[in-house]
């Protein structure tokens, strides 16, 4: 890849890049990383920008780097196009969501007192955190079958649920048991 | 006399926070906070938001949080920056919230992009894929934690601790059983259980 220029794509690709991720920021319920199968077909099976290990490599880099989730996309975007790709992508998918985030907000701040806005808090709260528990369910697939790492989970759950300090040192200690091959 | 410059931060005035409530003092200390939480949260921002917000800020009660939570993952887009948004705009209106998306994105976003450049000269040691894998562990426990401390939450729900943990458990084998798609289980489960609350609360 050239590593100098600002970006590999013309102005059309880079634009087109933008606008397919700009639509999928609207389908984007629970989630940038929900869309991520169709990214993928796009990027990797239809313009053949990036390849499949590619693709899985971005994800799995920015799970593991500190920050929100949907900065995989934006590391999608760096590896098809360099940094404009990076912005192409990145704005593409938060630009639209955003908006809509912020309009929603407030319009169920305005009505935080009605029947109906108290009814959607109280009936959608259990399943926000079913939707959490099947989130943290899905992270434990690559654990499975690994006494070590399964072990790791559950002293994780345990530290996490008796302190209040900051998760970042259960990541550490992740971090250093993985690199030492303990796990 | 011209009125003096402040003091350099990006805020003018904080608005009055509820009596008893602690409420972020400026548009500077909501970047700041934000900042610090996206730079804890590494597999996943939720777990570490739940710990600032909640328990250490006080910004949000665990109810608070959770309603905010409900309604940044109905809407599209990550879930985490809906709710940085959400909670900047209560405080500071669409200056908050720019500021609590900002602090929850740059610095990571400039962290990520050194490491993409960066990782195609590592990927292949051992350690490496290692470490990875050992972090993606702790992200999985972080998040099933942040879900059995919320699920204390619950206990005010006016649906009743029955009826939310059989909502809670259908959405769980729902979506991490059954693998279903998220909108089938938000328009139909959701719709059910909005329904059920609307009815008991009439």
């Amino acid at each position: 890849m050239v590593e100098v220029a600002l970006t590999s794509l013309g102005t059309l690709d880079l634009l087109s890049l933008f606008a397919h991720f700009t639509l999928l920021s609207l389908l984007s319920v629970g989630g940038a990383i929900t869309t991520a199968p169709d990214m993928q077909r796009y990027l990797v099976s239809d313009q053949r920008w990036i390849t499949d290990a590619q693709f899985t490599a971005s994800v799995a880099l920015a799970q593991a780097a500190p920050g929100p989730n949907v900065l995989f996309v934006a590391v999608l975007g760096w590896n098809v196009a360099g940094p404009l790709g990076a912005m192409a992508t990145l704005v593409g998918i938060m630009l639209p969501s955003t908006t809509l985030a912020l309009w929603a907000a407030r319009w169920e701040a305005k009505r935080r007192d009605t029947l109906a806005v108290r009814a959607f808090s109280a009936g959608l709260a259990p399943l926000t955190i079913g939707l959490l528990l099947a989130t943290g369910w899905v992270l434990t697939d690559p654990a499975r079958g690994h006494w070590e790492l399964l072990a790791l989970v559950v002293l994780t759950v345990v530290v996490t649920l008796r302190s209040t300090a900051s998760p970042i040192w259960m990541v550490a200690v992740g971090m250093l048991a993985g690199a030492f091959g303990w796990v | 006399m011209p009125t003096p410059p402040d003091d350099g931060g990006l805020e003018p005035v904080a608005p009055p926070a509820p009596a008893g409530r602690r409420a972020p003092r400026s548009t500077r200390e909501l970047y700041l906070v934000f900042n610090r939480l996206a730079l804890q949260g590494f597999g996943g921002v939720l777990a570490v938001a739940q710990i600032e917000l909640v328990e250490r800020t006080g910004w949000l009660t665990r109810e608070e949080f959770v309603e905010a939570l409900s309604l940044a993952q109905v809407l599209p887009g990550p879930n985490v920056c809906n709710l940085a948004l959400i909670t900047g705009d209560r405080f500071f209106g669409w200056r908050g919230a720019v500021a609590a998306l900002a602090g929850m994105m740059l610095v990571p976003l400039l962290i990520v992009l050194a490491l993409a450049a960066a990782y195609v000269h590592w990927a292949h040691l051992p350690a490496v894929s290692g470490a990875l894998r050992g972090m993606g562990a702790v992200a999985a426990g972080l998040v099933i934690a942040t879900a059995l401390k919320l699920a204390r939450a619950l206990g005010a729900n006016p649906l009743g601790l029955p009826l939310c943990m059989a909502f809670g458990g259908l959405t769980f084998v729902a979506i991490a059983l059954a693998r279903l798609p998220l909108v089938w289980v938000v328009c139909g489960l959701g719709a059910v259980a909005i329904t059920t609350a609307w009815w008991r609360l009439r």
